[in-house]
């Protein structure tokens, strides 16, 4: 028997947007904003993707997803860097046996264009490298179409050849219009045996938006009610300021709940906003703003 | 992150207070009569307190017969001498004026609005006062347009309107009244509720700085008796009034055999239906958004939920996680989504429901965070199981208490939706467009909303059936019951 994805369930968007701009009237404060800043650099995804990526830049990157930022004492570091399949040797020399994880793109990312064959040696070469979790795209052209079958047998074919590797799925929802769409997206990647479901590629403009993401968060949740198996959300590409991480939080705590408040299962998927939040720390520890200058850039 | 402390992890909200300080209260408020703040006839004052902390706020002059009476002759002499002769686009400029100021003070009027009547600063700030402003913008708009409104039919306006508001919006509900009045070449006597009259006090304080001519809008304030005195007033042209179907029965009967209009915006027990096919999760948002508004305290609230019996289940698992994040608190804390109970008066009407409620043997559902001990307050409730039979389902609760009823079929829901004396609001949740429109003409109610839920804007007319009251306000039906034609 073939699933059927037609029956999903549907998505009001207006009142998604509503649910958004209520989460954003919340007051993060004191305390409250201190632990959060800390959580939200544990989730970081440190990410390069890009056509210029070298062995250089890349070691340069993986020193700073260790060390963010060491003046400022009792930081954690980021949970995970994302970079190309060739390069996740060179991340592996650099992090060793670190707490910081390695995330490898794969499957012709980020455009998904290629056949399944060249999809699954790309994600063989990610974990015989040493990635510990495998960030593939699904073909939206095939998803479009209304061959929701094929996306789905392509994901379980993928997550098969992770082995032990975390695999997440990136629905690029940029891609994918209607709010609909991207639920309908999100319920064939967790069944498909998605570990995570993520955003965007951020090759793709929007990428990470509040309602997209309250969207998957949705399909999650109802996920968890029906099978109580967790899984794992990224919003990647678009969030670089602290204020924003802290709203996208908040969203989290109040849709999934504290179980979910960890780099075990919430990701963000960004390159700057790690400074920006060592930035916001700062201020917190020395009580005043101080130059950008301070804070490395890797 | 080590394991351990992820599975204890939880993030609470510190703190988030709304400051006080740049708020002036005198410590005693008399009557605006005739442009001029006034000792009362009476010579009696009575205390307004915080609901959220139960302190005193100040004392309130409270008004007598012989009070209204003066009231009421201001109006009628700047009614006869200045406003109905002003040119309508002269007055249009006052009523803007007031619009502007009220945007100038929003912070200032939002923070006593949440300190006197209970509701969190988040709904004061973001609802209320915008809302009372866009009133009077809105209404500015139409005074020199009355004309083009009803073409051919030369409107014309009444003479002095007597107004009495409820507590529940005391600011946004004055602005509902007075804008269309003054626009139509009204004036106005209006009244407050006794527990919130801080935020008119201070709008009479704004009609002052915005040089209204004395006597077009007076604002005193009492009890009961007041309201009673200014129906009574052989001088008032036009009743309108907001509260209880109760009072609203009484005033009918007070001006049977005069020739008063009168406008009764009255009680309401909204269904709020979900159906099989709803968007759920954004349902079960309106579900919350429908009952827990203001406290409840919402005379359009969607209090009783009918749920497609395919997806109860679901429905109500959702509702109650949901439920569990609302946080219950200082009105004045910026995270707060339900404030305090306006009152102990109807706080102690909605304990004796509750009671009565667990009593007809309904499943009693309560959010497990704690409430304030000091201060008035309730949490958000829901009585699972209920019957069409059940008093908690007939009468009109007025707090964040949600009964919650199951169908089977469309007809089923219809017929149950509408066996109810009240005719106010409803709301519709389903992905299918042609239900909505076969459900919007079947409802006797006379705001319906679908996919969404109290949503109000001041180019909508809104208004009930049956026994929840009759005339419109807002939109250009608003201006009607301020006109003879």
């Amino acid at each position: 028997m073939k699933l059927d994805f037609k029956n999903t369930p549907t998505i009001d968007q207006v009142g998604i947007e509503e649910r958004v701009a209520r989460f954003n009237t919340r007051s993060i404060k004191k305390e409250t904003k201190l632990i959060g800043l800390k959580l939200a650099l544990n989730m970081i995804d440190l990410t390069t993707l890009e056509g210029k990526d070298t062995e250089g830049k890349v070691k340069q990157m993986c020193y700073k997803a260790m060390h963010v930022s060491d003046d400022l004492p009792g930081l954690p570091t980021v949970a995970a860097v994302c970079v190309y399949p060739n390069h996740v040797k060179t991340a592996k020399q650099v992090l060793k046996d670190s707490k910081v994880k390695i995330a490898s793109v794969a499957t012709a990312f980020p455009s998904g264009n290629s056949t399944l064959a060249i999809k699954l040696d790309d994600t063989k070469l990610a974990i015989d490298s040493g990635a510990d979790e495998v960030d593939m795209v699904i073909s939206r052209g095939e998803f479009l179409k209304g061959n929701y079958n094929f996306v789905f047998d392509e994901i379980a074919a993928i997550k098969n050849a992770c082995g032990k590797a975390r695999l997440k799925v990136i629905l690029e929802t940029g891609e994918l219009s209607t709010l609909d769409n991207v639920r309908k997206a999100s319920d064939i990647a967790i069944l498909a045996g998605a570990d995570f479901i993520k955003t965007s590629t951020g090759k793709i403009q929007p990428a990470a938006t509040m309602p997209v993401t309250l969207v998957m968060l949705e399909a999650i949740k109802d996920h968890y009610l029906k099978t109580n198996v967790m899984i794992g959300m990224k919003p990647a590409g678009g969030i670089s300021t602290a204020k924003s991480a802290l709203q996208y939080l908040v969203m989290l705590n109040e849709t999934l709940g504290p179980k979910w408040m960890n780099n075990e299962w919430f990701r963000f998927g960004a390159s700057s906003l790690a400074n920006d939040i060592v930035l916001q720390l700062g201020k917190e520890q020395k009580g005043v703003y101080y130059s950008k200058d301070y804070i490395s850039i890797d | 992150m080590e394991k351990e402390t992820v599975s204890n992890f939880k993030w609470e909200y510190s703190p988030a207070p709304e400051a006080k300080d740049h708020i002036k209260l005198k410590p005693q408020y008399d009557l605006f009569i005739n442009g001029k703040f006034v000792k009362p006839n009476s010579k009696k004052y009575f205390d307004s307190y915080s609901p959220g902390s139960g302190e005193k706020l100040a004392s309130v002059a409270q008004a007598n017969a012989k009070d209204v009476d003066t009231a009421v002759i201001a109006a009628k002499n700047a009614y006869d001498k200045v406003w109905k002769k002003m040119p309508a686009k002269e007055r249009a400029k006052y009523i803007f004026r007031i619009a502007r100021v009220i945007q100038e003070r929003a912070r200032e009027l939002a923070v006593i609005e949440s300190m006197d009547g209970g509701k969190p600063i988040r709904e004061s700030r973001d609802f209320d006062i915008p809302t009372a402003a866009n009133h009077f913008f809105y209404y500015a708009g139409w005074a020199d347009k009355l004309e083009y409104a009803f073409p051919n039919r030369k409107p014309e306006s009444l003479g002095v309107a007597a107004q009495i508001i409820p507590w529940n919006f005391p600011l946004l509900m004055a602005a509902w009244k007075i804008a269309p009045a003054l626009a139509t070449g009204n004036t106005v006597v209006l009244k407050p509720a006794e527990s919130t009259s801080l935020t008119a006090l201070k709008l009479a304080e704004i009609i002052q700085e915005c040089d209204l001519p004395p006597g077009v809008v007076n604002i005193i304030t009492g009890f009961g008796d007041t309201g009673a005195a200014m129906v009574a007033h052989p001088l008032v042209n036009k009743i309108a009034f907001t509260g209880s179907t109760d009072v609203g029965k009484i005033i009918q009967k007070a001006i049977a055999g005069t020739n008063k209009k009168a406008t009764l915006e009255l009680g309401g027990k909204a269904a709020n239906i979900v159906f099989d096919d709803a968007p759920i999760n954004q349902a079960v948002e309106g579900i919350v958004n429908g009952i827990f508004f203001n406290q409840g305290h919402v005379c359009c609230a969607g209090s009783r939920l009918f749920v497609q019996e395919n997806v109860a289940e679901e429905v109500i698992q959702k509702l109650k996680a949901r439920m569990q994040t609302l946080i219950v608190g200082d009105p004045l804390d910026k995270n707060t989504d339900i404030g305090a109970i306006n009152s102990k008066e109807q706080l102690d009407k909605i304990n004796e429901y509750l009671k009565i409620g667990v009593k007809e043997g309904l499943e009693l559902y309560q959010t497990s965070a704690a409430i304030p001990k000091k201060g008035f307050y309730c949490k958000p409730t829901l009585f699972i199981g209920a019957a069409q039979s059940n008093r908690v389902v007939q009468e009109e609760i007025f707090g964040p208490v949600l009964t919650i009823q199951t169908f089977r079929t469309i007809e089923e829901v219809i017929e149950k939706a509408n066996n109810i004396p009240y005719g106010l609001s409803a709301g519709v949740w389903t992905d299918k467009g042609s239900k909505i429109f076969n459900l919007t003409t079947k409802l006797r109610a006379g705001v319906i909303w679908a996919n969404t839920y109290n949503k109000f804007d001041p180019t909508s007319p809104f208004g009930g059936y049956k026994e929840s009251g009759f005339g419109r306000e807002g939109g250009l039906h608003g201006l009607m019951p301020y006109l003879k034609f």
